[in-house]
């Protein structure tokens, strides 16, 4: 089990990161060429056209590797599949639909610019950015029935009857989860561009940076705080839907009325504490419940086997919460020095450059927070992980090929990229 | 019909529209390793070319009747995932593969060894996929799920040259230049006649090995008649250059081919397992339906829009006259 699970978790975390670029830069596109049609400067065209490629190679890898989930989803979890594809397969099917939309306007905007007239063009880049959004909310509604299932119940066999499908799809934990996601998907990609372009500028290269990191701070700059609100509503939705994901998170191991909230801390399992944490008194009690004294359910009171991984759990909810403090901190950082038409510094540049990898710390720390805060089940309170494997033998030789074609991939994939971008100049 | 009909012809569909359009798509990696002489390189690139705006929306047909399929049938989802579990993951490292292959030997890599790195990758795995298809399809049809035996293996060399047939007589139909064109219409043929007596060959390996498969297609002679009989067609239409009617009939000569594969074993899906109980509730069903009925309202125009953007007008070699025109038109821009 062990290995179809490190398989399934190493594909979604690679696919993660492909629909996130498939979500946030078609948004990007839809800016930059719009600013090029209604100032007429070419460094936003070159800028759009420079993006438009690397989207290329981009959504190609996202679109491969989201086969990949989907033939996995069988090969790994077939009796998963089995019982929940009946009740949950209809977001999957409407985010097929929407990634038909998203496939097909990729290739009349990757391949149109020259068969359409540059306000067509552009047009065709709405559909991409919107259908990139939609399927990604159908998808995380998937997601999200996992962790809150809804729109079914079992019967004394053990088999779901009465199954309502869309009250699965929207269950409770869907509006906080998609919002989540979509804005964690934005911050990725803006402030990652933002942080690509910051370092051509140190190093030099300063054609296009300031357009690009204006365009990428924007959208990532406008979805970091919205995402801090976003994400307390998801916590305080954990603490009533999730009473032992919120335990595991902020690695609370007894029950407690006025509970601390921990920032950083090594949970200790056997010891049943978190220890070197700074604590702030009461103020968990007071995120969770809006109430200092309220009582907050730790993690003795599950049973042995029914509790997540804490340590790791916890490690990841610290680095996602403190990576994304930081961004909000650069990003006001930014926004100061628009206000004040600044010039940007080398250190505010190397800020925004780490920015980049804290964006993607942050959102693939999310999601091992939701994943691994979820286990040991695969759908909260019904189906256990372990029951739903697939008996096909040789999986660990399946998982060491998968990883090593992922590894070979990335590279190959970080190669082009740099050699896309170095292009950049004669598309002026 | 009942609304699990409904979906199992829906998924069908998927499947019959992914063997066109995504099969083209293989059979371009097919002839991309396998061209020769001396427009060896415009061979290519002509298939980069008529593949590039349209292949992943081409293999979305895939991941549509994946996920149809479990939404409607999880059990058979299930089943044929563990069965098949070998097959199925040698196709899937296949598409990984070539999509990533299609990327990396974009015009970005142009002249350097990388590009014919994964050119060569792109070809093989083109191969390789339709081949584990073929055979895993198969082994559902006869019932047993053994990919491992002579009949699954004819069923697989059959995907491949019908991969390799469409392909061709695509390519035949965009291509200007009379010498190219000349090269995909000799090779069109080629692949048609490979079609026909991988397909005659597995016909005989059912009488011999699958009985009851070859009992299904008996049973289901109409579409052997009529894949046959498109067969015919396109050969003739090749020969007297009539590319755009090819088109059509190498299409039909496919869905015939698939429409068989469905009907001989239908029997087997009747008796042994039903259709009924193997589908998800009726509320799944009917949710799932009018999801199509609304994702085709927004699906169909978006991939006529595609298709007469791009395939309307033949495009290969580019037409002079036209490309002076966007260059006037973008002067300075690239």
């Amino acid at each position: 089990m062990l290995a179809a699970r490190a398989q399934m978790g190493t594909s979604l975390a690679f696919h993660f990161v492909f629909s996130a670029l498939g979500i946030g830069l078609p948004l990007l596109l839809v800016i930059v060429e719009g600013l090029y049609l209604r100032t007429g400067d070419r460094t936003y065209y070159a800028l759009a056209r420079t993006w438009a490629k690397a989207m290329a190679a981009l959504f190609a890898i996202g679109a491969v590797s989201g086969t990949t989930i989907a033939f996995e989803l069988g090969l790994l979890w077939p009796v998963f599949m089995r019982e929940a594809g009946g009740i949950i397969g209809i977001p999957f099917s409407a985010e097929g639909f929407a990634f038909f939309i998203e496939a097909i306007f990729v290739g009349i905007y990757l391949y149109g610019w020259e068969r359409l007239s540059p306000r067509a063009h552009w047009l065709c880049s709405i559909p991409i950015a919107v259908s990139g959004a939609l399927a990604g909310f159908f998808v995380v509604c998937a997601n999200a029935w996992m962790n809150t299932p809804t729109g079914f119940r079992l019967d004394a066999h053990g088999m779901p009857v009465d199954v309502e499908p869309l009250a699965a799809m929207f269950n409770p934990a869907w509006p906080t989860e998609v919002a989540h996601t979509l804005l964690a998907a934005y911050i990725f990609v803006g402030f990652g561009v933002a942080a690509w372009y910051a370092f051509k500028r140190l190093r030099g290269d300063t054609f296009g940076s300031l357009h690009a990191i204006r365009i990428a701070m924007l959208v990532g700059a406008i979805a970091i705080p919205i995402q801090f609100v976003v994400g307390d509503l998801s916590a305080r939705f954990d603490a009533h839907a999730e009473p032992a994901k919120l335990a595991a998170l902020e690695g609370q191991f007894q029950t407690q009325a006025g509970a601390p909230l921990r920032i950083g801390g090594l949970p200790d399992a056997a010891q049943h504490r978190t220890r070197y944490a700074i604590e702030i008194p009461k103020l968990l009690s007071i995120l969770s419940f809006e109430n200092p004294n309220a009582v907050v359910r730790g993690l003795d009171s599950f049973a042995a086997d029914r509790r997540p991984p804490v340590l790791f759990v916890h490690l990841s909810f610290q680095l996602m919460v403190g990576s994304a403090t930081l961004l909000l901190l650069i990003a006001i950082w930014w926004f100061v020095l628009q206000c004040k038409r600044a010039e940007f510094s080398r250190l505010f540049l190397w800020a925004l450059v780490g920015s980049g990898v804290l964006g993607f710390l942050a959102m693939e720390a999310g999601w091992m927070v939701t994943e691994e805060g979820r286990q040991p089940w695969i759908v909260q309170g019904y189906w256990l992980t372990r029951d739903a494997v697939t008996p096909a033998p040789a999986l660990d030789v399946a998982f060491a090929i998968f990883t090593l074609i992922y590894i070979l991939l990335s590279i190959t994939l970080a190669w082009l990229l740099i050699r896309i971008d170095r292009g950049m100049d004669s598309v002026q | 019909m009942t609304p699990e009909h409904a979906a199992m012809l829906l998924i069908l569909c998927a499947i019959v529209l992914y063997a066109i359009f995504g099969g083209a798509d293989f059979g371009g990696g097919v002839w991309d390793l396998l061209a020769t002489g001396p427009r060896r390189e415009a061979q290519r690139e002509a298939i980069g070319l008529a593949m590039g705006p349209v292949w992943e929306t081409n293999h979305v047909w895939l991941i549509f009747a994946l996920v149809a399929l479990f939404t409607c049938f999880p059990p058979v989802f299930a089943k044929l995932s563990i069965a098949l579990y070998f097959p199925l993951t040698f196709a899937l490292v296949g598409i990984i593969a070539r999509g990533a292959a299609f990327a990396f030997r974009g015009p970005s890599t142009r002249d350097l060894w990388i590009h014919r790195a994964w050119g060569q990758v792109f070809g093989a795995a083109s191969i390789l996929t339709p081949f584990f298809f073929g055979a895993a399809a198969a082994g559902v049809a006869t019932g047993t799920f053994d990919w491992l035996r002579p009949f699954s293996w004819c069923v697989g060399l059959l995907a491949v040259s019908l991969c390799a047939q469409l392909a061709a007589t695509f390519l035949c139909a965009e291509t200007r230049a009379a010498d190219l064109e000349n090269d995909f219409r000799l090779r069109a043929v080629a692949a048609t006649f490979a079609v026909a007596t991988f397909g005659l060959i597995a016909l005989l390996a059912a009488a011999k090995y699958a009985p009851a498969i070859f009992k299904g297609l008996v049973h289901a002679w109409p579409a052997v008649a009529l894949a046959m009989l498109a067969g015919l067609v396109v050969l003739t239409l090749l020969w007297r250059r009539r590319f755009h009617s090819a088109r059509v009939a190498v299409a039909i000569e496919a869905a015939a081919i698939f429409t068989g594969w469905y009907v001989a074993q239908a029997p087997v899906l009747r008796v042994d397992l039903g259709l009924q109980t193997l589908a998800a509730s009726p509320a799944t069903i009917v949710t799932f339906l009018w999801i199509a009925l609304v994702g085709s309202a927004v699906l169909i125009p978006s991939l006529l829009l595609l298709f007469t953007i791009f395939k309307r007008d033949v495009s290969f070699p580019p037409d002079p006259l036209r490309d002076a025109r966007d260059a006037d038109e973008n002067v300075g821009t690239i």
